[in-house]
């Protein structure tokens, strides 16, 4: 086995073993970064130096054996969160040139436990996208399948795990921004409960509905990242305050009884076929490990796209405000503050974020703000209460994490509505809150990965890693790698 | 046609809190420009606010005191617009649900008491401030105060002329400055006004169109402002013409509002929830807590000094529409002291002095024990009501007690009889044709001789005696 294809739980073994120093491992993945990054472009910044020094600080605590859950292991981290020191553009021109002066809560944490920090990684225009082709620094590709994109928004994070570039990632998820790509490139993705993980330091773009969470090569690695990044943060008023559980403590319990409902409104005509025979495997395995499929209704689905739209680009414009040249970021000069204002906002933004400030400004006017704002938020309700009744009668959900395997560069970007409905499954679980991982599942004939989603409630992220590790250590679609 | 005018107020006032509504920047004012700051109060990328609870209280605390309803449940809104000195370009505002509701002030004017009511009080984030200063081709932005708490006070349109206003605006002063949430202070501008003016034919129910006005920065300018505003109005209606709903500024070196933007041109500020704070839930423990920390406010302690201290309405007024002055007062009445006396003292001889250097009474070095020391010799006849007021301004000049200066400077009131015959006898012996005027029966010349024999003994004679002694002597 190569080092890069080390999970965390791998790597943190051969690291106290001493078979491999946290500076050889660096280097190793660096050596494959240069060797591969020219076809997969799943980074925006790199940083072997700093890397090099927290490597050797990980030695050292290492030698010293100091218990750190991530001490040594190489980490790449989406470009919307805030690292000090280390540029995070967001994949904007406008940010282009941004070097936070502070960390985000996240980064903090794993930097205390030991992690070393390999680079940022790209994604669709301020994790607006679901390609990572709204990239100011150009298009991620599908390591499966350089034609096919990764996904997005958190196409780079996902893009270099399942290419072995890092250990495992962080992305974010606003609609399924974990989820798609951690799907598309046959990986792990949990988006975990809103309030779980700190958004501080995460460069906002629909602030009550943006996540950050752990992309990872297996489900234990998920739980070991989720144990470091959750709970309560001072910083952060929407953190919940709530103790965290060892979310590995879990691993290995059988899900003997547990109900999980298949919810119909997911299983639609136009769903590609492959997609929906893997994921029917894979219900049928849940039960062969012992658990109850309820057959549910979701049924609110069908208005949940409109109004994520709706909100999340609301918030977006609001959010968006700050990029006025003013203080930081690009700015270009006029002599007049109007005229800096639309020149600036014009270089800086590309073509979706710019769409989606439009939608979102005009859902807010006075006059429309009843009609479409509020409407949505009320329709949100119905979506939250849709999954509270279905959390009455049963432990979780399963459905597939999307309608098609990975589909081609360019396919969708013509069409925006085509594109927004790639999120079509994973859009819920946003505007009701609560936790969903993705896990591998199958391949369709191209040798595509298939995702399968399990959807969990409030702060109830033990149940389906449990479940997904159980279906993992049952199956072996996590050991495949793509040809490169 | 007979008009009246319809007034409303929106109030701004800047808490007193050490730091700012969502980050731990110092809201102290005056410092070099962007020596305040941090990421969240100059809106970095990623950063999150988290509400002062400081900021919660005050204003809390100032519904309370104005007889407000507290929201059990209150929200917090972005108002959004682009200007530079606004970092994140929204201010996080209240818009539905504000913190409190339905208050009621009274003021006086001319005898009669009003009740203006209150809509609403909610609490927001100051701006910075853009500098233009230098080269003409740049502005400069300095955002120290980028975050400070303002409460907004909006009044119902309760308010019918300027003078009502200035008593409103001076009562709203008192009572913020009293329960200790703002300095009040309007020319630095920690407390700031607007006011909606409209006028209507006397007698008429439906509102005229309103103007709003900024930019008045002193009671002065809101008496002048309002009254400019509502005679302009009067008369474009009758030469016929139309009011325009707009916002207009006040300019103080003119003396005249001036349009700045029409309604057509105003903002769509977009308002929503702003989803990075949690709504406040003010339990009822918690609004408990912060009245059991009101003190008594200007209107209950007025009324006590009239009951306490017997003092007319007038002194107990501009004894308590300070809390330093009110408590000045107390002081000094606590030894024993006559308070219609210590009222004289505070009103006349303090305040004139106070006024002369603009000094506030907490900033004077006199201490209200050592006007009781003052009263005190007054009233066992050590000095005279004349000598008095010398030793005062010597008091608050120096700051040494009163029995000192008297000794020092040898002011002691003279009561010996034979003493002051010698020099009564001397007098009338000088002034020998007044002697006879007065015998004569011209009664006013006693003031006369009374006036020269203080002024021989420099004052320091009682003038109890001097009369006793001029009359028995005139008599004869």
């Amino acid at each position: 086995m190569h080092p890069f294809n080390f999970t965390i739980e791998q790597a943190r073994a051969a690291l106290d073993r001493g078979e491999i120093t946290p500076v050889e491992l660096t280097n190793k993945l660096f050596d494959r970064i240069e060797a591969l990054e020219n076809r997969i472009q799943s980074f925006i910044t790199l940083d072997k130096e700093k890397a090099l020094i927290q490597a050797g600080y990980a030695e050292d605590s290492i030698r010293r054996r100091i218990i750190q859950p991530l001490a040594g292991v190489p980490l790449a981290i989406k470009d919307n969160i805030c690292t000090e020191g280390i540029r995070t553009s967001c994949s904007s021109k406008i940010l282009e040139n941004f070097i936070p002066p502070y960390d985000s809560t996240v980064t903090e944490k794993l930097k205390k436990q030991g992690c070393i920090l390999l680079g940022k990684t790209n994604l669709d225009e301020f994790a607006m996208g679901s390609s990572t082709e709204n990239s100011a620094f150009g298009p991620t590709k599908n390591p499966w399948d350089i034609t096919r994109v990764p996904g997005g928004s958190s196409g780079g994070s996902a893009a270099a795990v399942a290419a072995d570039l890092c250990i495992a990632a962080l992305g974010s998820d606003t609609g399924g921004s974990i989820r798609q790509p951690a799907a598309f490139c046959g990986v792990v993705g949990l988006k975990p409960t809103y309030g779980r993980v700190s958004r501080y330091g995460l460069v906002a773009f629909a602030s009550s509905l943006d996540q950050i969470g752990p992309i990872t090569k297996s489900v234990k690695d998920s739980a070991i990242l989720l144990n470091v990044i959750s709970g309560p943060d001072p910083h952060d008023s929407t953190s919940a305050h709530l103790a965290v559980p060892d979310f590995t403590s879990v691993l290995g319990q059988e899900i003997k009884g547990m109900k999980f409902g298949v919810p119909k409104e997911y299983f639609i005509a136009g769903m590609d076929k492959e997609v929906e025979e893997s994921v029917k495997h894979a219900i049928e395995k849940l039960e062969s490990l012992g658990a109850v499929p309820v057959e549910i209704s979701l049924p609110h689905t069908e208005y949940a796209v409109a109004a994520y739209y709706i909100l999340a680009t609301s918030e977006a414009s609001s959010n968006l405000a700050r990029y006025d040249g003013v203080k930081y970021g690009l700015r270009v000069e006029s002599d007049e503050l109007i005229d800096m204002y639309m020149k600036t906002r014009e270089a800086g933004f590309g073509a979706e974020v710019k769409r989606r400030i439009i939608l979102g400004t005009y859902t807010l006017s006075s006059g429309y703000y009843d009609a479409y704002y509020k409407k949505a938020q009320q329709v949100r309700t119905l979506v939250k209460q849709d999954f509270e009744k279905a959390f009455e009668k049963v432990d979780m959900i399963v459905t597939p994490t999307t309608p098609t395997a990975a589909f081609k560069a360019g396919e969708k970007t013509d069409d925006p509505l085509q594109m927004y409905l790639a999120d079509i499954f994973t859009i819920s679980v946003n505007l009701a809150g609560v936790p969903a991982i993705s896990i591998p599942c199958g391949f369709t004939s191209q040798n595509l990965p298939v995702g399968l989603q399990i959807m969990g409630k409030h702060f109830d992220e033990e149940t389906i890693l449990k479940t997904a590790y159980a279906y993992e250590q049952a199956t072996d679609w996590h050991m495949r790698k793509p040809e490169l | 046609m007979q008009y009246e005018a319809v007034i409303g107020l929106e109030i701004h006032a800047q808490l007193l809190t050490e730091s700012k509504m969502f980050c731990g920047c110092s809201t102290k004012f005056g410092s070099e420009p962007n020596s305040q700051t941090c990421p969240v109060c100059i809106g970095m990328p990623g950063v999150l606010p988290v509400m002062n609870r400081k900021a919660l209280e005050y204003v809390i605390k100032t519904g309370l005191a104005v007889n407000c309803r507290i929201a059990p449940y209150s929200r917090f809104a972005r108002k959004n617009y682009f200007y530079p000195d606004l970092p994140k370009g929204y201010q996080i505002s209240q818009y539905e649900l504000p913190l409190c509701e339905c208050g009621f002030v009274e003021i006086s004017v001319n005898g009669a008491v009003k009740t203006i009511g209150l809509t609403r009080i909610h609490l927001e984030e100051d701006a910075g401030k853009n500098i233009h200063e230098g080269a003409s081709n740049y502005s400069l932005v300095d955002l120290n105060r980028a975050g400070t708490p303002l409460m907004e006070i909006v009044t119902e349109p309760d308010i019918r002329t300027p003078q009502e206003a200035v008593e409103f605006m001076k009562k709203l002063r008192a009572i913020v400055r009293c329960i200790e949430v703002c300095d009040g202070n309007m020319e630095q501008g920690s407390l700031r006004c607007d006011a909606n003016v409209s006028v209507r034919p006397v007698g008429q129910k439906e509102f005229g169109t309103k103007t709003e006005i900024k930019n008045m920065n002193s009671f002065k300018f809101v008496e002048k402002a309002l009254d400019y505003e509502i005679k302009r109005q009067i008369k474009v209606l009758n030469e016929g013409g139309r009011i325009i709903q707009e916002t207009r500024l006040w300019d103080s070196n003119r003396g005249v509002t001036e349009s700045m933007r029409s309604k057509e041109e105003a903002y769509d500020y977009r308002y929503f929830p702003d989803p990075d704070l949690v709504p406040v839930e003010t339990d009822n423990a918690w609004i408990e807590q912060i009245r059991s920390q009101l003190v008594e406010l200007p209107d209950s302690r007025k009324q006590r000094f009239v009951s306490q201290y017997s003092l007319p309405e007038h002194d107990a007024d501009l004894l308590t529409s300070e809390r330093a002055t009110a408590e000045w007062f107390e002081q000094a009445v606590k030894p024993g002291c006559e308070p219609k006396a210590v009222s004289n003292w505070m009103m006349g001889e303090l305040m004139r002095l106070l006024n002369e250097e603009n000094r506030q009474i907490d900033e004077c070095g006199l201490k209200p024990e050592q006007l009781a020391g003052l009263l005190k010799l007054i009233d066992n006849g050590t000095i005279s009501g004349k000598i008095a007021k010398t030793v005062f301004e010597d008091m608050y000049k120096t700051g040494k007690d009163a029995d000192l200066i008297v000794k020092e400077k040898g002011l002691l009131q003279v009561s010996d009889e034979s003493e002051i015959k010698k020099v009564v006898d001397d007098i009338l012996q000088k002034n020998p044709k007044e002697v006879e005027r007065f015998r004569a029966g011209e009664e006013k010349l006693l003031g006369f001789f009374a006036g020269q024999i203080m002024k021989a003994t420099k004052g320091q004679a009682n003038p109890k005696i001097v009369n006793e002694l001029l009359r028995k002597k005139l008599s004869l």
